[in-house]
């Protein structure tokens, strides 16, 4: 385990003339959780869709457990243990929690001929997942019917199915009731308990500080800060967001 | 009114009995139980074996159309061209039956000359699902909406159906074509039996197939079913294919039964069509809807039509009827749905 579980190195991605990210260098442990921020524009978003196999990188490249990958789009790139959390979700709301668990993975069984889903086997898979997140989400009921924070355990179970060993979160608290934030940081230091590495993308300062435990800042494309969070601030790291302090 | 869609672990459900839940998702049942208990104290003929299999005659064919229908409205789609695709596939399939166009009016009882049966059903099938797969492709892939491409099927396959026989009938069909129409097994007519097996095989499909699962999927969230890796434009072509093949399926045995196919054949066949799809409970948003509440939704506009012609009720109130129906069974819906996310 002394091998970084996931590197960029000197990676850069250019849309035309626009550099929407500039030779970044960005390590990834073994059950952290990094939180990732930025303002607007600053390249959160390309940076989590080339670690998401969404986008190809320009220039530099990318390991795995040493070994370095190429991912060709998003479904590459969940076969090697790295899910998505989408900002919405990506949840349908007039399914159960176990059907949008399983959605495009569903679990099957034979009967003669027919393969038929095993709602059974989905249904038990499902409330072993929402067990282990300690949530009180019920397989059986509708997705339209639940708080933000069991929706988000519904799309966290998700990544749960495969082994998967990176989370990329995008603004999991940005939509939902400040109870449910508490919820939702739970899952994230109960994912890392598991083993999994959690990247946190939030313009939310506490949340942020409440469960990472490494900062990284991007400013207009640039990685700007890479430290513990214990040896940094909330005013230090919206210093580095705005520009007002260059780097730390 | 709408059956939840399937779920392995029985709902624990915190709320206590709630009457307008109760039934708004059992109105439809509910309201086709009445209206029976009506028109048999009213009338003590409707209930005769012959008159309630008369009932469900009539009934399968437009609800042959609606199974597909139902397949189409819960991706959120609509399928305006069944009534067309009806009597084009009808008419190719007859021509097939005959042979060619030379003895279009021949009475042939026993005759020869045609082609098997068989072959014309296939081709009835084949134009169906070609209709279907033409409009499909039109929706997925040059991106235009559900109701502008079907309506322009609407037209077109009418067209193509004048277009195709003159203007006239293809009439005059064998023993064994008009059987699959005019016949019975025991007393029940076949395309009743074939309705009701198309049924149960759908809803089979809908509810225990992962295919099902992501026509659910498609007409909840298009969008959040594509991210999960559900091929969401298989999924819509399939089921514009699957409304194609039940407007070939109907068609046969409706000319069968008419011992004719005509280019006029479903005129506004759409609108009773997708009445009782959507008076059975499926939501024209998508996602919401069941097989179950389409058969409901056929057998309540067809007893209601068959009581009131029992009772020398004019046509014309039937109709005013049920529009009343349909838009009452939607505000029933909404109603509840309001109410519900209010909680």
């Amino acid at each position: 385990m002394t091998e970084p579980l996931f590197e960029l190195r000197n990676v850069s991605k250019r849309f035309g003339a626009i550099h929407a990210i500039d030779d970044i260098d960005l390590t990834l442990g073994h059950g952290e959780v990094v939180g990732l921020m930025g303002d607007n524009g600053a390249g959160k978003s390309t940076l989590v869709r080339i670690i998401a196999g969404n986008f190809q990188p320009s220039e530099g490249e990318i390991a795995l457990e040493g070994q370095p990958v190429r991912f060709a789009d998003s479904a590459d790139a969940r076969n090697h243990g790295i899910e998505v959390v989408h900002q919405d979700l990506a949840l349908c709301d007039n399914l159960t929690a176990a059907d949008n668990v399983f959605l495009g993975r569903e679990l099957k069984r034979r009967i003669g001929p027919f393969r038929v889903l095993d709602y059974r086997a989905m249904s038990r898979r499902a409330a072993e997942l929402f067990a282990e997140l300690q949530s009180e989400t019920r397989p059986g009921d509708k997705v339209r019917m639940m708080s933000g924070g069991q929706r988000q355990a519904v799309a966290i179970a998700r990544t749960r199915l495969a082994e998967s060993k990176i989370v990329l979160m995008d603004e999991p608290t940005a939509a939902i009731s400040v109870r449910q934030v508490a919820q939702v940081l739970d899952l994230i230091k109960r994912l890392r308990d598991s083993g999994v590495t959690v990247v946190l993308i939030s313009h939310r300062m506490p949340d942020v500080f409440a469960v990472a435990e490494r900062l990284v800042v991007l400013r207009r494309g640039r990685k700007v800060a890479d430290k513990p969070i214990s040896a940094s601030s909330p005013e230090e790291a919206t210093g580095l967001i705005t520009g007002a302090l260059e780097t730390a | 009114m709408t059956p939840a869609p399937p779920s392995a672990v029985p709902h624990s459900r915190a709320h206590p009995f709630d009457a307008i839940q109760f039934l708004a998702r059992y109105a439809a049942p509910l309201f086709l139980l009445l209206l029976v208990a009506i028109f048999a104290i009213l009338e003590p003929r409707f209930l005769h074996p012959l008159n309630i299999f008369n009932v469900l005659r009539q009934v399968s064919i437009a609800g042959l159309i609606a199974i597909g229908m139902t397949f189409v409205i819960l991706t959120a789609g609509i399928d305006l061209s069944v009534g067309s695709l009806l009597a084009l596939a009808g008419l190719v399939g007859a021509y097939v039956a005959k042979g060619g166009l030379d003895d279009r009016f021949a009475i042939a009882a026993g005759d020869a000359a045609g082609n098997p049966v068989i072959f014309a059903v296939l081709a009835a099938l084949a134009v169906g699902m070609a209709g279907g797969a033409l409009q499909g492709l039109a929706i997925t892939r040059l991106k235009v909406p559900p109701f502008v491409v079907t309506l322009g099927g609407l037209t077109a396959f009418r067209g193509a159906a004048l277009l195709f026989s003159g203007g006239g009938p293809i009439s005059g069909f064998t023993a064994d074509y008009a059987w699959w129409g005019q016949g019975r097994i025991s007393m029940v007519p076949v395309p009743v039996i074939i309705f009701v097996l198309a049924a149960l095989v759908a809803h089979l499909v809908l509810r225990y197939t992962a295919f099902g699962k992501h026509v659910y999927a498609t007409g909840g969230n298009a969008r959040a079913a594509a991210l999960n890796g559900v091929p969401i434009r298989r999924i819509v072509m399939l089921v514009y294919v699957i409304s194609g093949f039940f407007c070939g399926l109907a068609a046969f045995l409706l000319s069968a039964r008419l011992n004719s196919a005509e280019a006029v054949a479903g005129l506004s066949l759409e609108l009773t069509v997708i009445a009782s799809v959507v008076i059975g409970g499926t939501s024209l948003f998508g996602g919401v809807g069941s097989i179950f509440g389409t058969v409901v939704g056929a057998l309540l506009i067809g007893v209601l039509t068959n009581g009131l012609v029992l009772l020398n009720v004019s046509s014309f109130i039937q109709q005013i009827l049920i529009g009343v129906i349909l838009v009452a069974a939607v505000a029933l819906d909404q109603f509840a749905a309001t109410r519900r996310l209010a909680e």
